[in-house]
């Protein structure tokens, strides 16, 4: 009886071990915070995964594990990735950047790429997306289709990432109208359709007429749609959502900076220890097609993208002054990167008081 | 038509008590397979996956740990209250109020260090679970307001407040502007138990010694018997001259004690910083816990090794196989509710009766 | 003025999930069952509802299939409870664990479909009254089931002669089933009844609040109602205070926060919750009428002897 039970434990062992590395193929693991159906931030990162996997077919097997919490769990997760013979490991949260830390020093021969963070390894490298370009284009375009001058915002947390949304886009909004003003309404989840739909309509009581987000759901731009007022959707294009509303959106396209990460690791071209922060230029984020606005306004959106996209302009450049009035940027100084990663204040003209 | 019929024991079966884990855990076995060959996954390397992989590596097992301590450790809390017949469902909010006050000498004394600062660390955070707990208790007491609705709440405002506070006062100055406190010096770290093998922490030492504590008291204690007495009836625990009052402030401060020192051991041992949002939802889980247990502390180390088992398996189903994420949690519910159907056996024999049957029986 | 209007609406749709989870589960609550899992059946209305209105392309097929959806999840609860006297408590919670799961498996092929929204009521000359029509009479027809639910519950439950029943059967299942009643039957239809409402609360949300179908897209409203029905002191008429002072209470703050006065978004947010527990301390203090109105056999298990 008990070689009966001992036989079986281990033919299962076997067939799951051969069923899992049957090939030479190459292993890349993705580690998601959110659901890979979320409509949002999670899901971009998983349809950049398909386009990967697509991209480089037969020779590349790629495994995703998805709502993981940060924390203990998130550790557990990229260990049990390590040891499962993962070559390169993408965690997609800046949540998980102490755990990715942690199992890439227990493991040496992994390679490790974490979103959004700032703590980098030898075997570590961080990446990032200039959003802010994006959110400058539609805070120029939300300062010619406003006809009231204010704009909300439906934010999630008050991490840099989101600060630094909310400053591109009232920078870009006060090149075109100075006095534009914003309000902002956080909502303390990256994701509560019900909630950021009563944000929305909580704004457009107080009088905005156009309202962008930086949580993950539709339900802003649905209430847009209701309402006649425009919107601008957020790391989807939301078109569907609200066909009369959508100006453009922000889309992640993660897709492309995932393949050439995993060929370079397949190569031994893959370098570690890296920080890079792409944008438009590389396609590491897209903007939807501009629609349902004059074609002047779409125009000019058209030529500030192909501006930053040639390096001829960058959205934080002097002359801008924080929130309290003193001088930030000097006229034609441009942000730093450091700065702008770590961003903690607003810039003028934001409704809006930060934590301390 | 067939009914079915419960008819009480004289006595709780032992060959029962014994076996309906089995039984549930085979009928799961069965749903299991039959719901994994349902969506075009084989069976039996699912399963596998599930339970056993999980088990056969060393530092897997001391996740396992990891993951069952604060479960443990809350639910035996839970377990007095709600032998008492005190519903705490806040001790989610318990938990992170502990992991706040346990953190407040590492971040706002950062010198303090020596062999004292953990001890501390550790007392302090039963502190503030308990004096969290303290506030449900005194509504009721007072107030008589439902405990229920109170605890809950607290637990929304608990988070919120955590929140506020690790973006806010708390937040690491040189944390480019994330949210998050300084990380812990490792004075502060609840230290491990064989790092060579894996990264399991004292948590779950406390949790067991609790276990083993609360164990005795409630069975060979008389607080024991009095908190057993008024669960089941409150007033002959009146007429045995103890105070219903007195039992709830007595339940609430253990189990929102033994919540909070599970709070720090997981801010303070797992995650060696005070983070905005500390918990997967321990603190509800930890009420699953309780009761699969069957409010025995000592069945509540099984179950909590059990359930946590049941998370780690789904991560290794979802690796291996490419099962889906919510799978694993359908999975999860079948299997306590097999659980909790099979419990019935050790009170009931249960009995088919025809009704047509029955009735002509009782006519005649 | 028109503002008003708009924000009371706005709290109509926030309320109106919250009202109908907490109504069928006072009624489930009445009758001595404590059914935890309100908001798997909730997340499972939505998903269903979703899928229902998507499919056919018709939101009323969606409302019919949340109620559908909810009912039958309930029974899974029931089966356990009521014929196997499982905890409650436990049993709950895990239903809850699989209701979540279960939407989740459902919706995965409609995450990112634009809904089918129910139509709003619009009455020619009524509607357009201004400050109140709307209100009054351009609402969406869950919000009119949710009141006229609210009404009916109460006219069951203290007028009507099997209300008498249930609310016994609450209090005290032995001596009701000394009398004859059958206990387990009526629990039984009153469990789905609470899964029922839960459903259409779901499908509330998925079909008014945001035509949408995401996971979790209950984000713990269930939780809420639950806390609503102890809130109310299993009163309907107190159910529909509180659903709606904990609407008013969420959506003003977010107001406050987009009014920019600095104050913590995180101290806001909290706000309906303290709101909460400060009004049930000032109106449980009188212990009698809490007392009168708590079914006293809730959560225990009943099995009849012979």
């Amino acid at each position: 009886m008990k070689k009966l039970v001992l036989g079986l434990a281990s033919a299962m062992a076997i067939m799951v071990a051969t069923s899992a590395s049957a090939q030479d193929k190459y292993k890349a693991c993705f580690v998601y915070v959110g659901s890979k159906t979320d409509g949002g931030w999670t899901q971009a990162h998983e349809v950049g995964r398909q386009y990967a996997q697509d991209k480089l077919g037969d020779k590349v097997e790629t495994v995703a594990l998805e709502n993981v919490p940060e924390g203990p769990d998130a550790e557990r997760a990229i260990e049990r990735f390590a040891r499962s013979g993962c070559g390169i490991i993408f965690t997609t949260s800046f949540g998980f950047m102490d755990s990715t830390i942690a199992v890439a020093e227990k493991f040496p021969d992994v390679k490790f790429e974490h979103a959004t963070g700032y703590k980098t390894a030898p075997n570590v490298t961080t990446y990032n997306s200039r959003f802010y370009e994006g959110r400058y284009i539609i805070g120029q375009i939300a300062g010619k289709m406003s006809k009231t001058g204010v704009a909300g915002y439906i934010a999630s947390f008050p991490i840099p990432e989101v600060v630094m949304g909310i400053n591109g886009f009232l920078t870009g909004a006060r090149s075109v109208n100075p006095d534009f003003k914003l309000k902002v309404v956080w909502v303390n989840s990256w994701f509560d359709a019900g909630k950021e739909a009563d944000a929305a309509k909580a704004l457009i009581d107080q009088g905005v007429d156009i309202i962008t987000q930086h949580t993950d759901s539709t339900g802003p731009m649905q209430v847009a749609e209701e309402r006649g007022i425009k919107a601008f959707g957020q790391a989807f294009d939301q078109i569907t959502a609200g066909p009369n509303a959508q100006l453009t959106a922000i889309v992640d396209t993660w897709g492309p900076y995932y393949e050439k990460q995993i060929k370079a690791a397949m190569d031994g071209t893959w370098q570690g220890g890296q920080s890079s922060w792409d944008g438009l230029k590389d396609g590491i984020l897209a903007m939807a097609p501009y629609t349902n606005m004059p074609d002047d306004v779409k125009a000019m959106a058209e030529e500030t993208q192909a501006k930053i996209e040639s390096g001829e302009l960058h959205p934080f450049t002097g002359p801008i002054n924080k929130q309290d009035g003193t001088e930030w940027l000097a006229d034609g100084e441009v942000a730093k990167d450091g700065v702008l990663l770590g961003m903690d204040f607003y810039v003028e003209g934001v409704d809006d008081k930060l934590p301390q | 038509m067939i009914r079915i019929e419960l008819i009480r024991r004289p006595q709780q079966s032992a060959l029962f008590s014994a076996l309906s884990p089995f039984i549930a855990f085979a009928l799961t076995l069965i749903t299991g397979a039959i719901l994994f060959w349902m969506i075009g996954k084989p069976p039996l390397p699912a399963l596998y996956s599930y339970f056993i992989e999980p088990l056969t590596e060393m530092w897997s097992v001391h996740e396992l740990i990891i993951k069952a301590a604060p479960l443990i450790l809350i639910a035996v809390g839970l377990s007095v209250c709600y032998i008492s017949n005190n519903w705490n469902i806040g001790a989610e909010g318990q938990f992170i109020f502990g992991g706040i006050v346990g953190s407040l000498l590492p971040i706002l004394v950062p010198g303090f260090g020596g062999p004292l600062l953990l001890p501390l660390m550790m007392i302090m955070g039963m502190i503030g679970g308990a004096a969290y707990a303290a506030i449900p208790a005194f509504l009721k007491a007072r107030f008589n307001t439902n405990e229920i609705l109170t605890s809950l709440m607290l637990v929304y405002v608990a988070q919120l407040f955590l929140d506020w506070l690790a973006r806010g006062v708390f937040r690491d100055p040189s944390g480019s502007g994330f949210p998050g406190s300084i990380r812990f010096p490792s004075a502060a770290r609840l230290p491990e138990i064989a790092p060579s093998q894996g990264g399991a922490h004292l948590g779950i030492v406390f949790a067991i010694i609790a276990a083993l504590l609360a164990w005795f008291m409630l069975r060979s204690t008389l607080k024991g018997f009095e908190v057993r007495l008024i669960g089941t009836s409150p007033r002959a625990g009146r007429f045995a001259g103890f105070s219903a009052s007195k039992m709830v402030f007595f339940a609430f401060l253990t189990s929102g004690a033994l919540a909070g020192l599970a709070g720090i051991s997981e801010v303070s041992g797992a995650i060696g910083q005070l983070r905005e949002s500390i918990s997967p939802g321990y603190g509800f889980t930890a009420i699953i816990v309780a009761f699969l247990g069957r409010l025995n502390p000592i069945g509540i180390v099984a179950a909590g090794l059990v359930l946590a088992l049941t998370y780690l398996g789904g991560e290794a189903a979802q690796i291996s196989l490419g099962v889906s994420d919510k799978v694993a949690r359908v999975f999860q519910g079948m299997l306590l509710f097999f659980v909790l159907g099979c419990d019935t056996l050790i009170h009931y024999r249960i009995r088919l009766v025809r009704r047509a049957i029955a009735s002509a029986l009782e006519k005649s | 003025m028109e503002i008003a209007q708009n924000i009371l609406l706005t709290i109509a749709t926030a309320a109106t999930p919250l009202l109908i989870a907490a109504i069928g589960e006072l009624v489930v609550e009445r009758s001595g069952v404590l059914n935890l899992g309100v908001e798997g059946m909730m997340v499972i209305g939505a998903v269903c509802g979703f899928a229902a209105a998507i499919l056919t392309g018709n939101p009323w097929i969606g409302v019919i299939a949340g109620i559908a959806g909810g009912a039958l999840l309930s029974l899974l609860f029931g089966f356990l409870t009521l014929n196997l006297a499982t905890n409650q408590v436990a049993t709950g919670l895990s239903l809850t664990l699989l209701g979540i799961g279960l939407s989740g498996l459902i919706g995965e092929g409609f995450v990112g479909q634009a809904g089918v929204r129910l139509p709003t009521l619009d009455i020619p000359v009524l509607t357009d009254i201004p400050f109140v029509g709307r209100l009054i009479f351009g609402q969406d027809p869950i919000f009119y089931m949710s009141i006229a639910l609210t009404a009916g519950v109460m006219w069951f439950l203290f007028r009507t002669r099997s209300g008498l029943t249930l609310r016994s059967i609450g209090d005290n299942h032995k001596s009701a089933h000394a009398l004859g009643i059958p206990v387990i039957r009526y629990r039984y239809l009153a469990v789905m009844f609470g899964g029922a409402c839960a459903g259409l609360a779901g499908a509330h949300l998925s079909l008014v609040y945001t035509p949408q179908w995401v996971e979790n897209m209950t984000a713990g409203r269930g939780w809420i109602a639950l806390a609503l029905v102890v809130f109310a002191s299993w009163r309907p008429w107190r159910v529909l205070g509180g659903a709606y002072l904990f609407g008013a209470v969420s959506i003003g703050q977010l107001h406050a926060q987009a009014l920019g006065f600095g104050i913590p978004s995180q101290l806001l947010s909290s706000l309906p919750y303290l709101a909460t527990i400060v009004v049930l301390v000032l109106i449980s203090r009188d212990r009698r009428l809490t007392t009168i109105n708590t079914p006293a056999s809730l959560g225990q298990p009943f099995v009849p002897d012979r």
